[in-house]
Order: C-alpha cells, then structure tokens, then sequence
C-alpha cells in the first residue's frame, strides 16, 4: 500500500542515497525515475509505484525543500504532458521502457508532429502519407507546422495518412520519429511577436521502423485523442494566486504610473480584474474537484477563459501605456526555449496572447465542443463522414 | 494588494448537497411556475406556504443564528445552497431578505445591554424568533443600497419615530421592522405600528413597499452603522448565489428548449450561432459558480470578506442578466408571453442586479480594497 507516510519514507531514502548537493542533476533525476518517484501514479519499473496521481504533491514538497534539482517540467512539457501518456497507453513493453526514462529527465526532448497547413482544426484531413515497404519500414512525405520545441527534439510523435481510400478519421496511423533521421528538415517559422517559438518540419522520405507505430495500422486517431485530451489538461492545470496570470503586470503599472490613469482605463481594468479573479477561482475550483476525484467538465473552458482574458488585459496595457505603447522591446529573430509571458513588454504579451485562442484548439472549435459534450446540444452535420479522404475536395 | 490567508473551499460538502436536494424537492412542490405566476397577480405575492415549509418545516430560517439563540448554528455555506435553489425556483419567498439581512443585522448585537421586559438582550429575542421562522424581520433600508453606500434614515424624537422610507424589500409580510434613525440607533418596530404601502415593483417575486412611520414606537437595538453594513455585506454576498440559481435555470432551461425546437427541420440547437452563444453562457456561469461559493466561504470564515463579496457581485449581475437575456431571445416568440416564466427570471435578474449595489458600485469598491486608485 503506498500511501503519503510511505512516499515520504521512499523520498529520505533516495536523498540519502543520493544526496542532491554532490550528485550530478541527470543522475538524481535517473535515480529519481528508478526509484518510482518521478511519477507516482505511473506503473512500478516505468517511474511510478502505481499510486494516486494526488501523492505526487507529497514528493514534490519534500524534493523542493531538499532542494533537489528537478527535470525542468516546462521546456519537456510537450514529452511530460503528451507523448508520456500516450506511450503508457498505447506503446509496447519495449517502447515504454525505451522512452519513458530519457523523456521524464529531460534528456531527450520531444516534438509534435500532428497540425499541417491544411489541417488544423480540422486536424483528421491531414495529408501527410506514410506508405509501406512490404513488412518492413514505413516511409514518410509530408509538412507540418506550429511544431514547438521541433529544433531541439529528439523523437517526435506523429500522425500520418496511410489509408487513403478509407474516410479521413480510419485512415490515420501514429509513429514516433526519430528527429535526427535523414529526410527531417526543421524550419523556423516567424511569428507575429518576431521570434520563431515554432517550426515549420518538412518530411522527405523519412524512414521509421515499424517497431516505432504507436498502436495499430489505421487507429492513429484513437491513439491521438489521448495525446490531445492530455494537451487540454496541461493548459487549464495551473494554479495561481491573486493577481498571479497576466492582470498582475498591468495592475503593478497602475498602481506605479498614476500619470497613465483616466477614468476609461479604470473602468476597463476593473473590470478585467474582476474577470482574472473569478477565472483564477474558478481554476482554483476545478483543481479541487480533481483532487476530490469529482472532475467537472469546467477544465473545456479554462483555456477559453484565458485566451480572451490574456488578450484584453494585455491590450488594455499596450494602450495604458501611451507612448511606450507606441514602441516595441525587441524584434531580433529569438528561438525561446519557452514562452516567456511575464519578462518582455506587453506588446510582445499582447501579440503572443493572439496564439492563446488559436493553439491547442481554437475558441471556435472548443466552443463547439463545449456546447456538444457539456450541453449535450446536436453536433454540426458532417458531410465527410463517410467519404474517402482521397474523394475529399481539397 | 490584499492576498487570501489560505484557500478557499469552493466545492459543495455531501451534506450541502443533501441540503439542496431537499430545498429542491419543497419547491418542485410548492412552488411551480404557473403557480408563482398566478400569485404575482393576486394580493398576496408572497408564497406563505413554501415560506412555511421551509421556515417552519426545514428550520432554514434559523441557519445563521447560533444554537444558542434557537438557531441552527451552519454557516454562509449552507444559506447559499438554500439561495441557489431559491434563485432557481424564482420563489416569492423572503429568505434573504429576513433569514440573511434582518438576520446579520440582529447578529451584531446579540450580547446587547439592552434588553427586553423578559431581561434577555432585545436582539436575542428577536433573533429567536426569526429563528423559528414564525416572525418575518425586514432591515428597512432599501433594497439598491450597497453595502459602504449612505442610507435614509428616519427622526427619532420625543421617544418615537418619525418619516418614510421607500423600496423596503418584503416588508409587506414583514412582522417587525429594523429601522435606522438619525441618532445613529437601530429600532426594532413592530409592522403593525407602521403604515405599509406596496409599491409597483419590476421584481413581481420580491415586492417592494414603503414604510411610514408615524409616532411610532420602537425599541432600540444598538448602533445602526455597524449592523448596517454587516447586514448589506452578508446580503450581496450571499446575492451572488441567488443570482446563479437564475443564470443556471436560465441556461438549462434555453438548452433543453433549443434540442427540442426545430426549426429549418433541424434541432436549433445544432445551429452553430447559437452553440456558441450557449457555451459562452455556461462558461459565465462556471465562473459566477466560483465566484459566488468562493463569496459564501469568505463570509462563513469571516476572511477576506470585502474583497470576496466585490469580486462575486461585481461579476454576479452582468451574469445573470445576460443569461436571462439570452433565455427570453432564444425561446422567440414564446419568451416573449406572460404565460412562460421566463419574465419572471429576467425581472428578478434585473432587479438583482441593482439590490444591494450595483456591479459598478462593487468594482468602485474594489478599486479602494485592492489598491487600483481611480483616477
């Protein structure tokens, strides 16, 4: 039975063992993995001691005051939040063993390769082909794009077309693909903020063993409902303190600037700080219902909620900060490894905040899914339902 | 900035939602539609007997008072479930009115020196009776006052009290009434002894009257500022949950209509348009459902209050509104009749959004509380 008492014991021994101040960061985090505390709820052998996913916290608490390096969760999130899951269930014995460990430490940094330009929303119209060589080797045509972190990844998990003749959602099948093959070019791709966060990935007969599919021919779209579903977890999950999102730089302003105040901006900021406060609350609410093992389907309109809110309270300051408004900080062509929201000026806030309603599925889109899966209101009629991809118009 | 000392508890506990399982099953009951309705049009507006199921019968009324004083001993917690399915049921009741304003009114002084002929603090009595739900009390200050805002208060000379306050909430089934005079002290007076008007009210389902004191007698309770303002806080606070039971009957009601209603031989439900307007909707609701229970806590712990109470019904009014808004729109043309209730949730929604302060007197307050100094 491992319970918080049990971990806690579990934690003195690996720090014991391994005391942080003079071991190397890669090997306490591979030891960290060995010992099942990287994440708890995961299966013993795989990081994990198949407890609840709530212990973590207890672990985490203990680690943080040993002041034990950890695995830099957010510039591997897309491996931790996406690709982990879907490896755990959907990957082979070996696949599991192969990837788990290297992807938890950070070693090996992992990719997206699911939207195309002509599928993102729609992201089940994808083109990109996977044909196969008889029994052996899949090989890969095809781009994709808005592919982050794609210039430092490792591996990547891929969604490509292998069926034409079937309707678009059979046809699919997932891969992961080993980003330093022959065939992989990555691209910058230049946003509106001036830096290229994302990648354009050209994909030229890109060869991957069959023993790197991800579940069977022809269901990658039932592997990759998982990796999406995750996705939306990890941008709603994070909790803040009053004042914690983006409404906190622009009230700092205020209340520094009073040079800036006129009676419109006060009204408008008022207001926006009403709506941080009961977003972060209600944010606050959902973590609790997961904690209490009651999930409430509010996690579909986190995102939504602080798209918009992310985009109006940085506006609004653009504007509060007349003339300063009129410049900007930076625009040399960067390659973060991470978004970074609250150490530039709000122009580049108010610019990068425009991906916040279009990434990890649009508004319109998850309006749609609101009003079906929540309200239970009919689905839009579906014309391509039963069509062939390659009959679809293009 | 102020920060919160600890988290709140935002979930509902399993005995609050026994509680509102309860409160539900009396209103299926006692209060349907057609029946509040039909009683909007009578002489008395008032549902005495859903009043007294829930009074009498449950012992709601008494939810805030202590034990001690014939009480129930709960907490804002619990008085919000009750508001929520009241908000729900749209029920001509005076529970936050009586059980919540005149209630934390008479909770300011219960250890009074001044006592009544039986020797007991003049507020403990009183208390024990709204307690039981027999005595309805009203704090005659009227209903579109915020909770820091001035108020009318009326002359107190030669041992009587004299003037005429208007926009009273449920006074007309009030049997006594906390009155504010301008020596700075809080009256308990008896209906009787006061002369009150029903006035034309937007809200068919919490009436308003005007209260005319003519010579008349009453006993005084303590300071009026104090009690006052704890009254006004507690009840726009509490507020926020009777206005998300409106926005949340609003919203399940439009799309239970819209999957049935067809229309171009489809459900219009189907139509994007209106997906959209719906998701938006429930998306405003989940976070007035925060907001309000995050207000409740606060009150129930007593920490960051002000700012709790702000936030919920800075947030509240424009919610439930735009919900009610939305229902009469969506349900066309029958939204539009006297015979489908949704009049009555848009009449409550609107009225809400003025009691005890306005959004914008809530927002101008948080701009003190918060340090975001106007202009």
């Amino acid at each position: 039975m491992t319970d918080a008492p049990e971990l806690r014991r579990r934690t003195a021994e690996l720090l014991a063992a391994h005391p942080p101040a003079t071991t190397d960061r890669l090997d306490f985090l591979r030891a960290r993995f060995d010992a099942g505390l990287a994440w708890v709820h995961y299966p013993e052998g795989l990081g994990g001691l198949g407890a609840p996913r709530s212990l973590q916290a207890v672990v985490d608490a203990e680690l943080e005051a040993a002041n034990a390096p950890d695995n830099d969760p957010r510039r591997i999130g897309i491996g931790l939040g996406m690709a982990a899951p879907t490896i755990l269930a959907y990957g082979t014995e070996e696949q599991k063993r192969q990837y788990l460990r290297p992807l938890w430490t950070g070693e090996e940094v992992w990719c997206q390769l699911f939207s195309e330009p002509g599928a993102g929303s729609d992201l089940a119209a994808l083109g990109t082909r996977a044909v196969r060589e008889g029994e052996g080797d899949w090989v890969v045509n095809g781009q994709k794009v808005w592919t982050s972190s794609a210039h430092l990844a490792r591996w990547a998990i891929l969604i490509a077309r292998t069926d034409p003749d079937v309707p678009k959602h059979r046809g699919i099948t997932y891969f992961i693909c080993d980003m330093t093959d022959p065939g992989v070019d990555v691209r910058p791709l230049r946003q509106v903020t001036g830096e290229a966060e994302f990648n354009e990935v050209f994909l030229t007969d890109v060869r991957i063993p069959d023993a790197r599919r991800l579940g069977e021919v022809g269901d990658g779209w039932k592997v990759a409902q998982t990796t999406l579903n995750n996705e939306r977890v990890a941008i709603g999950g994070m909790r803040l303190p009053r004042e914690g999102g983006m409404i906190g730089p622009v009230s700092k302003t205020w209340r520094e600037r009073p040079e800036l105040r006129t009676h419109d901006f006060h009204q408008r900021l008022l207001k926006l700080w009403v709506e941080a406060e009961t977003a972060r609350l209600t944010a606050e609410r959902l973590r609790q219902q997961l904690v209490a093992g009651q999930p409430g389907p509010e996690g579909a309109g986190m995102k939504l909620a602080f798209a918009r809110l992310n985009q109006e309270i940085s506006g609004l300051e653009v504007e509060l900060r007349g003339e300063e408004g009129l410049l900007y900080d930076d625009w040399t062509m960067r390659r973060p490894e991470l978004v970074d929201f609250v150490g530039r000026d709000a122009g580049y806030r108010y610019l990068r905040s425009k991906g916040n309603s279009i990434e990890g599925g649009t508004t319109e889109v998850l309006l749609n899914i609101v009003a079906e899966r929540v309200l239970g209101l009919p689905a839009e009629p579906r014309t391509d339902k039963d069509v062939a991809w390659k009959d679809l118009a293009r | 900035m102020s920060t919160t000392s600890a988290q709140p508890d935002l979930l509902y506990s399993e005995e609050e939602e026994a509680l509102r399982a309860a409160v539900r099953d009396l209103l299926t009951d006692h209060c349907d539609a057609p029946g509040v309705i039909a009683r909007t049009e009578s002489d008395a507006p008032h549902d005495r007997e859903a009043w007294k199921a829930l009074a009498d019968g449950m012992g709601l009324a008494g939810l805030l008072i202590p034990e001690a004083h014939g009480g129930q001993g709960a907490t804002h917690r619990e008085v919000a479930v009750v508001l929520e399915e009241l908000g729900r049921a749209v029920a001509p009741v005076p529970y936050l009115t009586s059980a919540v304003v005149a209630t934390e009114a008479l909770l300011s002084f219960p250890q009074s020196r001044l006592r009544s002929t039986g020797g007991t603090p003049m507020a403990a009595d009183l208390l024990a009776e709204l307690a039981t739900g027999r005595r309805i009390g009203a704090l005659a200050v009227a209903l579109n006052i915020a909770p820091g805002a001035a108020y009318k208060v009326v002359r107190h000379e030669d041992g009587a009290l004299h003037g005429e306050l208007t926009g009273i909430a449920d006074a007309a089934v009030a049997d006594v009434l906390l009155v504010p005079a301008d020596d700075g002290g809080l009256y308990a007076v008896d209906a009787s002894a006061a002369t009150l008007t029903p006035q034309v009210s937007l809200d068919l389902t919490r009436p308003l009257a005007t209260v005319t004191l003519d010579r008349a007698p009453g006993r005084l309770l303590g300071d009026a500022e104090p009690a006052v303002r704890r009254a006004l806080r507690a009840g726009a606070g509490l507020l926020a949950s009777e206005q998300l039971g409106v926005a949340e009957w609003a919203l399940t009601e439009t799309v239970r209509y819209l999957k049935e209603r067809k229309q171009f031989n489809r459900p219009v439900g189907g139509f994007q348009a209106l997906k959209h307007r719906l998701a938006q909707l429930w998306l405003e609701v989940v976070n007035l459902r925060a907001a309000a229970r995050n207000a409740a806590d606060a009150l129930a712990k007593d920490d960051d209050t002000a700012v709790a109470v702000a936030v919920a019904q800075a947030y509240a009014a424009p919610v439930a509104i735009h919900a009610a808004e939305e229902a009469l729109q969506l349900h066309g043309g029958i939204g539009m009749t006297w015979e489908h209730p949704v009049h009555l949730y848009l009449k409550r929604a609107k009225a809400d959004s003025i009691a005890y302060g306005t959004a914008g007197a809530h927002r101008a307050a948080l701009a003190e509380l918060v340090d975001l100094q106007a202009p």
